[in-house]
């Protein structure tokens, strides 16, 4: 009798620990995968600079845009940051940059100190067109082809995988 | 400079540590029994130079030293500087500098309160507890380090969540450290009792102020974040079964267990075994909160520091841990036969235990099914308030009852009960419970009987007070207390109104008896935040009484965060709370309004609960 309780006892630790460890791998981020395939409604953001308006038009003759959703306040932002400066290098793609909830001087700061890789740039000051973009956080990126088909979308910083997924996507047109 | 001094004085504990160790395991070759000299001064050593090496720290934040990234990523040198202090720990890599704080000083501690004790024991106790040491201090060097450092040097920093710059936060996780943490120490003599044959009384009185002691800072602990929740997080309540709520939950529950079980351990001397799994339980339970915190597994408010690498580190030190302990308790059990009289004190403090788990296992289920689904079945669900308060009230009812008529009881054999005293509380509690409905308001027959029962504990527990000739205050005041929270808690519950409506600047509404006005709006800027205060005028047309609140909004700089900051008017009766938040495009807010009576009497309840562990705490050293 006493075995049993034994084995029993240590199976169930077992088995607790290992989905413990299961639930480690998994991300807890949400998923994205239903987005893909999805038109983006209207685009109408202010731009940074002044306070003109980037629409859908201005997206649909490049064959690829990434919407990049940043601030200088976000650590993850400046992780990121390289993975954009070499993909703005790329001919296929412009990349539109969104900063989110910044102040203006300390977001030129950020990008005099570390690279300017946005093609157009805009700002978000109150958090609120991110929201419409069905952001949660920052830093996000969402790749639109010249259609506004959303193609992928990255929650989180861009790491050096997502960085040459997306130059394979922009590459095999 | 400080990044080399902070690694350098790591470094210098990682090797007292070792050396303690050492040290530890040639004493124990020695046969007289007497402990190496060294031994005390190295662990004095030990835990200057942590608490050095934690200063170190401390004054990074305060000078706003950004080489460190630590420093850096959580603070800003426009904070107050009481919360550049208070940054210190409210991150990662500093709260578990504080861990280890708080292991070394119970070890040394530990280490010279317990002279009267045998060597062997209190020798593997130190080796136990230095082994856990050694394994926070390498999971800080390696993996978590608050003293890396960051090149070129930023000018500013990214600044601290701005939720969490609060007072109530600010001290919230010391003192559920000194409670979960602090249960380190007597996982450490349980094992060396078991490893030493070190068991009975004298166990249980060695183990006894640590646990009390740590009982009431977890008590403490549970209630200041409770606090923080209720104004700071804009829910309006006390209690939301969130998951790392619960996970500070959890080791209370086996720590009250185990609070009663030595009790009988050190009276009787039975239930030996039993008070070692609790031992092993609690601190087993506290690793295994801070891993489903810090690893981002669970899905909370609290989530703030999460990282998988962390987990993974976090999860093999719970693993060795756990297995470590039951291969020792396995090896080690000897099927016991303890006589134990159904009429008799230490069945009531058993089934006191049986309730605790009951609790801590319904708890638990409820906090890792969701986990258990997401990584089986890929389904997302959240357990809510719902399955707690249907699994535990019912409990609850009974568990008072016990609880009222256990501290009556005789210890080895009780000659009878006075059922005729019995009887007259309850009446009494009765006649309390129908005042209320007959005067105020009816309520469901579950929340009858909670008032009736949590009723009955405080008046039998006053009794008791005046009935016995050698008081037990601290006994006295804890059970009183209990009885007081469960029983405004009911209150609360029953006669609580909440109002959820949309305003606009210069607009009234009424609803039910009250009439709500938002008669002025104004942007205030303070130091590290600008904030829109409103300015809400409650008429009760019944009194025709007129209170103003002023909720806010709270737009932070560094970093960028906009916060609902409630607006409460307490007093000893009610709480008036209100709470403001802006429409997206519209000129309208939306206005959250509650009325919950008795409210500050819940905390007032637990801090006397914890009040009665102090005291009991102070009486414990007294007799020893």
């Amino acid at each position: 009798m006493q075995k049993i309780i034994k084995i029993t006892i240590i199976s169930l630790l077992i088995f607790i620990l290992g989905i413990f460890f299961l639930s480690l791998n998994k991300s807890s981020n949400y998923n994205t995968e239903s987005l893909v395939g999805n038109k983006l409604g209207e685009i109408e953001l202010v731009s940074f600079e002044d306070d003109s308006i980037f629409t859908d038009d201005d997206f649909k003759m490049n064959s690829f845009t990434l919407i990049n959703f940043w601030a200088s306040w976000c650590a993850p932002c400046r992780i990121e940051h390289p993975q954009l400066m070499e993909l703005s290098k790329e001919n296929n793609i412009k990349i539109l940059g969104v900063n989110f909830k910044d102040k203006k001087i300390n977001a030129l700061k950020f990008l005099k100190d570390l690279g300017d890789p946005y093609e157009y740039l805009a700002r978000d000051s109150n958090g609120k067109q991110s929201v419409n973009f069905g952001i949660y956080g920052i830093p996000e990126s969402i790749l639109i082809d010249n259609k506004l088909t959303i193609i992928k979308k990255f929650v989180g910083p861009l790491t050096k995988q997502d960085l040459n997924n997306i130059k394979k996507i922009i590459n095999n047109l | 400079m400080l990044s080399n001094t902070g690694n350098f004085l790591l470094l210098l504990s990682i090797l007292f540590t070792f050396f303690i160790i050492y040290q530890s395991f040639v004493c124990l070759k020695k046969t007289n029994d007497t402990i190496f000299k060294s031994i005390y001064k190295i662990s004095l050593l030990q835990s200057t130079t942590i608490l050095i090496c934690f200063f170190t720290l401390v004054g990074a934040f305060m000078v706003s030293d950004f080489s460190l990234i630590n420093v850096y990523q959580n603070s800003h040198t426009l904070k107050p500087i009481f919360y550049k202090i208070s940054g210190t720990w409210g991150n990662h890599e500093g709260s578990l500098l504080l861990w280890v704080i708080i292991l070394t000083i119970f070890s040394f501690l530990f280490l010279i309160t317990n002279k009267n004790h045998p060597k062997n024991y209190r020798i593997n106790t130190l080796i136990i507890q230095n082994i856990l040491i050694l394994g926070f201090l390498f999971f800080i060097l390696f993996n978590s380090n608050p003293f890396s450092s960051i090149s070129p040097i930023p000018k500013e920093g990214l600044g601290l969540n701005p939720i969490l710059q609060d007072p109530a936060l600010a001290i919230h996780p010391p003192l559920l450290y000194v409670g979960f943490v602090g249960s380190s120490i007597y996982f450490s003599a349980a094992m060396a009792s078991i490893i030493t044959n070190y068991s009975g009384k004298s166990f249980a009185q060695s183990i006894k102020s640590w646990v009390i002691i740590s009982w009431s800072f977890q008590t403490l602990g549970i209630l200041v974040g409770s606090i923080w929740a209720y104004y700071e997080l804009g829910w309006g309540g006390f209690w939301f079964w969130d998951p790392v709520e619960n996970a500070s939950l959890l080791p209370w529950f086996a720590m009250t267990a185990l609070l009663h079980s030595l009790l009988v351990l050190e009276k009787r001397n039975i239930l030996y075994f039993w008070s070692v799994i609790l031992c092993l339980l609690t601190f087993t339970l506290s690793v295994t909160g801070t891993f489903l915190v810090r690893s981002g597994i669970l899905n909370s408010v609290h989530t703030f520091a999460n990282d998988p690498s962390r987990g993974i580190y976090i999860l093999s030190f719970l693993s060795l841990m756990i297995f470590a302990s039951v291969y020792i308790l396995f090896a080690k059990y000897k099927p016991t036969n303890d006589q134990i009289n159904s009429n008799s004190k230490e069945t009531f403090i058993l089934i006191n235990n049986w309730f605790m788990m009951f609790y801590l296992i319904t708890v638990l289920l409820g906090t890792l099914y969701p986990i258990f689904t997401d990584a089986i079945s890929n389904n997302k669900v959240s357990v809510g308030p719902p399955f707690y308060n249907s699994v535990i009230i019912p409990v609850v009812i009974i568990f008072l009852f016990f609880m009222a008529v256990g501290p009556k009881v005789k210890w080895i054999k009780n000659e009878f009960l006075n059922f005729k005293d019995l009887l007259k509380i309850i009446v009494g509690a009765i006649a309390v419970n129908f005042t209320i409905t007959y005067f105020f308001k009816s309520y469901s027959l579950i929340s009858n009987l909670i008032i009736i029962s949590s009723v009955f504990l405080i008046i039998s527990t006053i009794l008791d007070a005046f009935k016995k000739s050698k008081i037990n205050f601290a006994r006295i005041i804890s059970h009183f207390s209990f009885g007081f929270l469960i029983f405004f808690i009911g209150l609360n519950h029953n006669f609580s109104i909440e109002k959820d409506f949309n305003l606009k600047l210069g607009e009234t509404k009424k609803i039910d008896n009250y009439n709500f006005e938002l008669k002025d709006l104004k942007l205030q800027q303070y130091d590290n935040y600008k904030a829109v205060v409103g300015k809400i005028q409650i008429s009760d047309l019944t009194t025709n009484k007129k209170r103003t609140l002023n909720p806010e909004i709270r737009i932070y700089d560094n970093p960028q965060t906009l916060t609902y900051e409630a607006s409460i008017k307490t007093n000893f009766f009610r709480d008036y709370y209100l709470t403001m938040s802006n429409i997206d495009r519209s000129d309208y807010y939306n206005i959250k309004f509650q009325k919950k009576p008795l409210m500050i009497w819940i905390w007032i309840s637990v801090v006397m609960l914890s009040f009665g562990g102090f005291l009991s705490f102070i009486r414990n050293a007294k007799n020893n």
